[in-house]
């Protein structure tokens, strides 16, 4: 009754071509954004700043990442971690050679590391397609694990490969707490999902999509191949990098390459199957499921322990996270294949038509 | 449905009851995994340091009165979650996380900062940042007994023994198969140090994790033949080695694993492929120490216990896991001592009572683990406390202990970790702290 567009009237082309064409979609975003930058930080306590959110919008920045290229260039690629690595590590380095970088400019610098490394390892999805391009990037996954933990100036010489995230500042404000942290990420995320959108509802984005649905037909169409190939490769890199220095300098605060593995990477992939390839907000809602289901399933046995007064055995409890984790997806995928994104827009049109079906 | 309700009211009204009462406690975290391949190192040391404070509980009362609770929380040996972990347990009531014991070197890298921040301590007991043995420099974090750098001069002065003298060095070549991460890079300097000093050659070989596939590298020792191999593993890496080691003909008795590389666990998978294998230990193991013997009469007699497996009870991991109770619960002690008898301290008086931590032979014999563990007296410049090892071989059934107590290279130790340390206060702008001042 209330989510209805009836009414509403476009009379401009800037009106048609908006994001959220429904008056009340714009005003939902509005008040989530508030919530997100106002309501979250003021009532946030620490550990559902510095554990739960800040790492979900990490995730979903990377997840975001792949999605562009996975999901919209269809170019299956299993690097991400090693990306979000090098975003990681070039962060660094770039914080600790530069004097008086601006912190964002050290992300940006750590993106643009990544989207190098992404343009080279992009190459091989000329000739190649699917999985084999996948065993393809999974090379870039080794490699890239391999050359951090093989050259020293990367971790500046650090015996145990281990690199710690300077403090960071902005115009003269620590961003030491966690809710400071939690503020930067969010802005950053907020930032890059926006023009990420508006990427893939531009040219570019559209040769994405028609790459993705069929290359011969996109390359008779006049879209050039290696340019949209490849620029999929960087941005979607680009964003896996800057993800990788958030990791690094908001949520964890140390890394070792081991942090960066291909199990990151399949997680990654996970979020983006699980949410829905393909959209924007099905990174987020993947994200959301992929990080924060364990945690919440792990709280949860404990509550059911004390509500029912039995005490299970620590072991069985972590292992039936696990197996309940794993069942949930399968389920997901039957019931769901096209990812919560697409239940999400389901509930959405049936709400359209609510309390009146027909 | 009535019923139903009033049911759950009922059990909510018990839980929340349950935590009104939690005054005079004292809650230590135990975040340890129980999952994952290096479930038995996690499971077996969480289990030891619970069953020693159940024990202390069920014997003692607590601590001069005081009850320790405790809260699992699955880390997985994973950063991610072992920093969830720790969020999620440092406020915990009445006087938030006393102590922490991550048992990953990522995990405690992880905690460094953010533990000094919250004024919350960590014990990584033979793993973590060896150079937070400089207290001046990491106020809040204890590689108590002994560390990666102290290991790694004890091995090298155990084979130099062997070999009939240290100048008997001279030439040989040592592989070190290692962990292919934070923990198993941690002793490298140290090693090509002493290669100069000493004059044998280091052949280093990293096996990636989880390292089930070994034999690229054991093929390179084929080849190279080297006088002995140090063996850097952790987890299913360790029978693994061995397995290869069996199949290329390398005789196991030169294979010296360091101590995450020496539990039951990392031999029994091996089979007759393991016998002979000599590792370092810092703890023993065993049943028969008075302290274990009151574990089993108070805790495991009446029917509790962390282990369901009861072979586990005295493994290797489970007595590491008792030091690390017995750690643990005499810096509490301390500090009550200093700051109230009979009351919970906070994480900043637990601070107190590592840092000024002296168990001695006498006290050692007090708790009932003479031989369990060595010596340890901790200073404000001094976060390691002891730096002894031991050594054990297999012999096909169990770990039987074959040195005393040996010292580390402590020079060489001191000077790597005091240049170590003064790198990181310089990065991170840490003045560090005047030992001369520090309050008695």
């Amino acid at each position: 009754m209330l989510y209805r567009e009836a009414g509403q009237f476009k009379s401009t082309y800037a009106q048609d071509s908006q994001i959220f064409p429904l008056l009340q979609d714009r005003v939902a975003m509005v008040a989530l954004l508030l919530v997100a930058f106002i309501v979250v930080p003021l009532v946030g306590d620490q550990y559902w700043l510095s554990a739960i959110i800040t790492p979900f919008l990490v995730l979903s920045l990377a997840a975001l990442g792949l999605n562009i290229l996975t999901g919209y260039a269809g170019q299956l690629s299993l690097g991400t971690a090693a990306f979000m690595a090098i975003g990681a590590f070039m962060a660094y380095n770039a914080v600790l050679r530069i004097p008086g970088i601006p912190i964002l400019a050290a992300f940006a610098i750590g993106g643009l590391c990544a989207a190098a490394v992404g343009l080279v390892f992009g190459l091989p999805s000329l000739r190649i397609k699917g999985l084999y391009l996948a065993v393809a990037t999974l090379a870039c996954q080794f490699f890239v694990l391999w050359a951090i933990n093989r050259i020293g100036w990367l971790s500046n010489h650090s015996s145990s490969g281990v690199i710690t995230a300077q403090s960071m500042a902005i115009f003269g404000f620590a961003i030491a707490t966690p809710a400071a942290k939690y503020l930067l990420t969010l802005f950053v995320v907020v930032f890059m999902a926006l023009a990420a959108k508006n990427l893939m509802r531009s040219e570019t984005g559209r040769a994405f999509m028609a790459v993705r649905d069929m290359d011969v037909a996109a390359s008779v169409i006049g879209i050039p191949m290696m340019k949209t190939k490849l620029l999929a490769f960087a941005i979607s890199s680009f964003y896996c990098g800057v993800a990788g220095a958030l990791y690094a300098y908001c949520y964890l605060g140390t890394v070792e390459p081991e942090a960066f593995t291909l199990d990151l990477s399949f997680r990654v992939l996970f979020m983006i199957i699980i949410g829905g390839v393909g959209s924007i907000l099905g990174s987020f809602l993947g994200a959301a499921f992929i990080t924060l289901f364990p945690i919440f399933l792990s709280v949860g046995s404990k509550w059911i322990e004390t509500l029912l007064g039995i005490e299970m055995s620590h072991a069985v409890v972590s292992n039936t996270e696990a197996i309940i984790f794993g069942s949930l997806i399968i389920l997901f995928l039957i019931v769901e294949p096209l990812g919560l994104a697409r239940l999400w827009q389901v509930a959405k049109e049936k709400l359209r038509l609510w309390p009146f079906p027909h | 449905m009535n019923r139903k309700l009033a049911v759950i009211s009922a059990a909510l009204g018990f839980a929340l009851s349950g935590t009104a009462i939690a005054q005079n406690e004292q809650f230590v975290p135990a975040n340890f995994y129980w999952v994952g391949p290096y479930a038995p190192g996690g499971s077996g040391f969480g289990g030891g340091i619970i069953d020693y404070m159940a024990m202390i509980n069920e014997r003692d009362g607590g601590v001069n009165g005081v009850k320790l609770t405790w809260e699992k929380c699955e880390t997985e040996y994973n950063n991610a979650r072992g920093v969830e972990c720790y969020e999620r347990v440092k406020k915990h009531p009445p006087t938030g996380a006393t102590v922490i014991h991550p048992l990953s070197t990522g995990i405690t890298y992880s905690l460094i900062e953010k533990a000094t921040a919250d004024k919350i301590p960590v014990i990584s007991m033979g793993y973590g940042r060896t150079s937070a043995a400089d207290g001046r420099v990491f106020p809040y974090v204890f590689p108590l007994i002994t560390t990666y750098w102290s290991q790694a001069t004890v091995l090298i002065k155990f084979i130099g023994q062997k070999a009939g003298g240290m100048d008997k060095l001279k030439g040989k070549k040592i592989a070190f198969v290692y962990h292919d991460s934070a923990y198993g890079k941690e002793p490298i300097p140290v090693l090509t140090d002493m290669a100069k000093q000493y004059g044998y050659e280091l052949i280093p070989l990293a096996v990636p994790h989880p390292g089930n596939e070994q034999q690229a590298q054991w093929l390179q020792i084929r080849q190279a033949k080297p006088d002995n191999v140090i063996l850097w593993g952790w987890g299913v890496m360790n029978p693994t080695a061995l397995k290869a080691a069996a199949k290329i003909g390398y005789p196991r008795d030169k294979i010296i694993g360091a101590w995450w590389s020496g539990a039951e666990e990392d031999v029994l998978p091996a089979g007759s492929a393991a016998k002979g294998y000599i590792s370092a230990g810092f703890n023993a193991p065993g049943s028969e120490f008075a302290v274990m013997k009151d574990i089993k009469k108070f805790v495991y007699d009446k029917g509790k216990g962390e282990f369901e497996d009861k072979a586990r009870f005295g493994s290797i991991y489970h007595t590491r896991g008792v030091v690390a109770g017995i750690v643990t619960i005499e810096a509490i002690r301390l500090a009550q001592g200093k700051f109230g008898k009979g009351k919970p301290i906070t994480g900043e008086q637990m601070r107190w009572g590592i840092e000024h931590l002296n168990i001695d032979d006498k006290r050692l014999k007090e708790l009932g683990a003479t031989g369990l563990m060595p010596t340890i007296k901790v200073s404000c410049m001094d976060h390691e406390g002891s730096g002894l090892v031991k050594f054990q071989q297999w012999d096909g059934a169990k770990w039987k202990v074959i040195t005393d107590w040996m010292e580390p290279d402590r020079k060489l130790v001191r000077e790597k970790v005091e240049s170590d340390a003064a790198q990181y206060a310089k990065e991170k702008g840490i003045q560090p702290r005047d030992c001369s001042k520090e309050a008695l």
